[in-house]
């Protein structure tokens, strides 16, 4: 027998009933179970819809779900599959783990930006993308789990470096930073200065 | 002879003048020698996302160069002060000498806007939160500005450029957009690139860079 593979479900610190609902429903499950996962665990966050545990012990798909855990990354760690919202800190922890992720849109949200960064990350092929819970199943079901990219994370050292240049500090490691007299900031609080004396005498 | 009035307000609006053509040629341009001493440093933080990206960008940061540190949240988030605090504080863990001079601030800022106010009544909050961004930056004395996107950088940003252009003082801003804008500018995003008061401006995909050529694009923080 097979190693269990199991999916976990995220909506971080969000309510996203309509995704929970979506997984909860017998043609997700169904897609999952035909896809070789054996169990199911949803975190519902401040959402209000419930779904309905499973036993797993008539061949089915397991269920469990909780609302909040502060050991997320346990969770995603043991998931052979991710399903999550579109917030940036659910897709990049999942992604910097390595594990194949189906990222869903909340199509209730307004101004939403969130589907631009899943949209991307689909292109690049670090993820898949589903534009709205209804359309979950048949990302399950079509979805290429041997396509997927790894991501690779980026690295913030680049912009702290470009700062760090605009100022002229030299980076650690390097030598040492631009010499000469006062920096830009001082020369400018002399002029400041000056202006505020020369109201204070008018 | 007495100046009379006239010559007094000519004479305030050339020095204004002057500051302000000063200013703007200034504004973005790199520093042409670095601080001696370290720099005072505002950090703006915002709900979800924002403050994790901030706070990995601070990570990275030399410490020493940009200290003292304040750290400006909303009223109303309540995660993003406490997992500031717990930066800090890992930082104090790992450094031998603990300056208490220099230690962190925490400070609260009201909300422009909350989100689904009406617009009416948003009108006088964004009235109280100016005042309070600026009573927030006349008593951290930022002399750079760190914010990547959340609604509370632009009454800080803009009440530190105004002091900036009075003459009062020097406040370099640096926008980091979040990584969550891949193709449209947030809306802090957009006022601060093209007002400008953005120093620096960093967006983390390469299409925003092409779509926006005065900004910096240097990969991604996450």
């Amino acid at each position: 027998m097979g190693e269990r593979k199991g999916v976990f479900v995220t909506v971080g610190t969000t309510s996203f009933d309509k995704l929970v609902a979506a997984v909860d429903s017998e043609p997700v499950k169904a897609a999952l179970f035909r896809r070789g996962f054996s169990h199911l665990q949803i975190q519902i966050g401040r959402g209000t819809y419930i779904p309905s545990k499973v036993s797993g012990e008539d061949g089915e798909l397991e269920v469990d779900y909780f609302t909040f855990s502060p050991t997320i990354a346990d969770h995603l760690t043991a998931a052979s599959l991710v399903i999550s919202h579109a917030g940036s800190g659910s897709i990049f922890e999942t992604l910097r783990l390595g594990k194949p992720l189906v990222v869903v849109v909340n199509e209730d949200l307004m101004d939403n930006h969130q589907a631009e960064l899943a949209e991307e990350l689909a292109d690049r092929k670090h993820l898949f993308f589903a534009r709205g819970p209804h359309l979950l199943a048949q990302t399950i079901e079509s979805m290429d789990l041997e396509s997927l990219v790894p991501y690779t994370p980026g690295n913030p050292k680049n912009i702290a470096d470009q700062i760090d240049a605009f100022f002229g500090f030299s980076s650690p490691g390097e030598g040492s930073d631009q010499k000469g007299g006062e920096g830009e900031g001082a020369s400018v609080s002399k002029i400041s200065k000056l202006f505020s004396f020369f109201l204070d005498s008018l | 002879m007495e100046p009379d009035f006239l010559t007094i307000i000519a004479l305030i609006v050339s020095l204004l003048v002057i500051r302000v053509t000063y200013v703007l040629y200034w504004t973005g341009r790199p520093f042409k020698r670095a601080p001696k001493t370290s720099l005072r440093t505002m950090i703006v933080l915002g709900s979800g996302g924002h403050t994790a990206e901030m706070l990995s960008i601070v990570n990275v940061l030399q410490k020493d160069k940009y200290a003292p540190r304040s750290y400006v949240a909303a009223l109303t988030d309540n995660m993003s002060l406490q997992k500031a605090q717990v930066y800090e504080e890992s930082l104090q863990n790992h450094e031998n000498n603990v300056d208490k001079k220099r230690g962190a601030q925490f400070m609260q800022i009201y909300r422009s806007r909350e989100v689904g106010q009406s617009y009416i009544t948003s009108i006088g909050t964004t009235i109280v939160a100016i005042i309070h961004a600026m009573w927030i930056v006349l008593k951290l004395r930022p002399q750079v500005i760190l914010c990547n996107g959340p609604g509370t950088c632009i009454p800080l940003c803009a009440c530190a450029y105004l002091l900036k252009l009075i003459g009062w003082r020097w406040c370099t801003t640096i926008y980091i957009e979040s990584i969550a804008r891949v193709k449209k500018l947030s809306l802090s995003g957009f006022l601060l690139y093209k007002l400008p008061l953005a120093d620096q401006f960093f967006v983390q995909w390469p299409l925003l860079q092409q779509k926006f050529p005065r900004s910096q694009y240097a990969g991604r923080v996450m």
